[in-house]
């Protein structure tokens, strides 16, 4: 038994991300995206039977799932939170799928909103494990700055890595924000010299190397295969799932730049029955360039080491040869707060309904998802496509 | 002045051995006695074997840079005052791998591999941190 083509994605809801609040609350922006993906999905409130969610990083609390169950008055039957950090939105869709198999319930709505800022970031930072308090923070590896560029500088020895490879990344992400009205960085094209001479923060990263922290949500619907069918949107299937966990602390981990994106990308593709040679797109989750660079190697799209001559040699933009974060990635549509994980599964989704509007990715059927929290810490990859 | 406390270990009762230790200026770790694997950070129990025979052993404080980076911008509020900060991951010859600062040593003239030796960081009475410089 497995989960390939048992659910399908019928509706989503995404929230332009904003620098700061501007009066929203997390859990209102929650029930805004609850909304929105409800109508999206030609469904009604009444019809939502299950629930999954994230605490924001904002004001994060437990008991979260209740909050929003209270918020929204609803009565679901499955719910809980899905604490993967930026992997809880893709970690959504497979236990999703599950529940619903499982008969637990029929519906789930899957919905983050966080009113991170960056001002918050430093003088509310969330918490994060004791360990890592007492082990790490004193030293400076606190925040996820430190921990990327552990990584960036250790690819580089390994493997010769260049900054402008690297740099490309940011590049051809941001061409495809510019096509995207929603990207908070989607007014200007930018240039590797441009990555390169903005503002060495943790070396050897650059300024337009990392996310920038934002307040938005999105929200999508997971229903069984048969309900999809009613859908006025284009079923999206889940094909593949994996996930995979070893350490918190980037220090722990066995080797910082062989990712656990390849044992979840390697179980996803299998349960798909298809390899990442058939995939019309990529939405991996990029808090840096790094992490893009890291997850297309170990995914399998390319040898390991072999991830900086890839991109740089690969048209990674919304009409390229791989198109890669088609809505501009988190590094220029933004990443609000735990919510950033949403918008590479709501990307794939959009884009495997077709409506990708003026960044649509050509005759797309098929796609790979990656979620990625802490620091590398936790990876959830899916496999999405138009067929059951 | 810096408002903002910087980030100090909050020691538990079993981390407490491995922070006396470095107020000794000795870099303790805990070893299985059944799986004889070094362990770090304190633990009560084996992570490999899971076992609870664990005992403490003072150990070379030889090591390499595993990885390396220099911040520019405060990872945190309260080391807004210390930039540039080297932040390393250490790999001792023991195996274990250390979330560390190198000291002594330019920035520029860190790299992978450079052979280091632990030293101790008196920051007060209550805390001493665990550094690393060029050896």
């Amino acid at each position: 038994m497995s989960l390939r083509g048992k659910a399908a994605i019928t509706g989503f809801a995404e929230m332009a991300p904003q620098k700061r609040p501007e009066g929203k609350t997390s859990l209102g922006i929650i029930a805004e995206m609850a909304r929105g993906a409800i109508a999206d999905a030609g469904l009604e409130k009444s019809d939502i039977d299950g629930l999954l969610t994230a605490a924001s990083l904002s004001d994060f609390s437990m008991l979260w799932p209740s909050a929003v169950v209270e918020y929204l008055h609803l009565k679901p039957r499955y719910f809980d939170q899905v604490e993967l950090g930026g992997a809880s939105s893709a970690g959504m869709v497979w236990r999703a799928a599950a529940a619903i198999e499982a008969g637990m319930c029929n519906t789930v709505l899957c919905v983050i909103g966080d009113t991170w800022d960056s001002r918050l970031f430093m003088e509310k930072p969330p918490p994060f494990p004791a360990t890592e308090a007492e082990f790490d923070a004193p030293y400076g590896l606190a925040g996820a700055n430190p921990g990327y560029a552990l990584i960036a500088q250790r690819h580089m020895h390994e493997f010769g890595t260049t900054p402008e490879q690297l740099a490309k990344v940011a590049v051809d992400q941001r061409t495809n924000a510019c096509a995207n009205p929603q990207a908070l960085f989607g007014d200007k094209l930018i240039t590797i010299d441009d990555v390169l001479s903005s503002r060495m923060i943790a070396e050897p990263l650059h300024l337009l190397e990392i996310v920038s922290p934002a307040t938005g949500g999105g929200a999508f619907i997971v229903t069984s295969a048969d309900r999809a069918r009613h859908s006025p949107n284009r079923p999206v299937y889940l094909l593949g799932a994996g996930e995979a966990g070893e350490h918190s602390s980037i220090t722990r981990a066995p080797s910082i730049t062989h990712s656990l994106v390849k044992p979840a990308a390697e179980q996803a593709f299998a349960m798909a029955g298809v390899t990442p040679q058939q995939v019309d797109f990529v939405q991996p989750y990029d808090c840096y360039t790094i992490t893009v660079i890291v997850t297309l190697e170990d995914a399998g799209f390319c040898a390991k080491g072999e991830g900086g001559r890839f991109v740089e040699e690969t048209d990674l933009t919304w009409r390229g040869e791989l198109p890669c974060n088609t809505h501009g990635g988190q590094l220029s549509f933004g990443q609000p707060g735990i919510a950033g994980g949403m918008s590479h599964v709501i990307e794939g989704v959009r884009q495997l309904m077709g409506r990708g509007d003026q960044r649509q990715v050509a005759d797309a059927t098929l796609g790979f998802v990656n979620g990625n929290g802490g620091i590398m810490a936790e990876q959830c990859s899916l496999i999405l496509g138009v067929e059951a | 002045m810096n408002s903002f406390p910087a980030p100090r270990p909050a020691v538990t009762d079993v981390s407490r051995p491995y922070w006396q230790a470095a107020q000794a200026h000795r870099l303790d770790l805990q070893r299985c006695d059944d799986c004889q694997e070094w362990i770090f950070y304190p633990r009560q129990v084996c992570s490999e074997c899971l076992s609870s025979a664990l005992s403490w052993h003072t150990v070379s404080g030889l090591g390499v840079v595993y990885s390396y980076t220099v911040l520019h911008s405060p990872p945190h509020p309260g080391l807004a005052d210390q930039l540039p900060l080297v932040v390393a991951i250490v790999e001792l010859d023991e195996g274990p791998h250390l979330t560390t600062n190198l000291v002594d040593v330019e920035p520029a003239e860190v790299e992978i591999g450079l052979p280091v030796k632990v030293c101790f960081d008196d920051l007060d009475a209550d805390t001493t941190l665990v550094k690393f410089r060029p050896r």
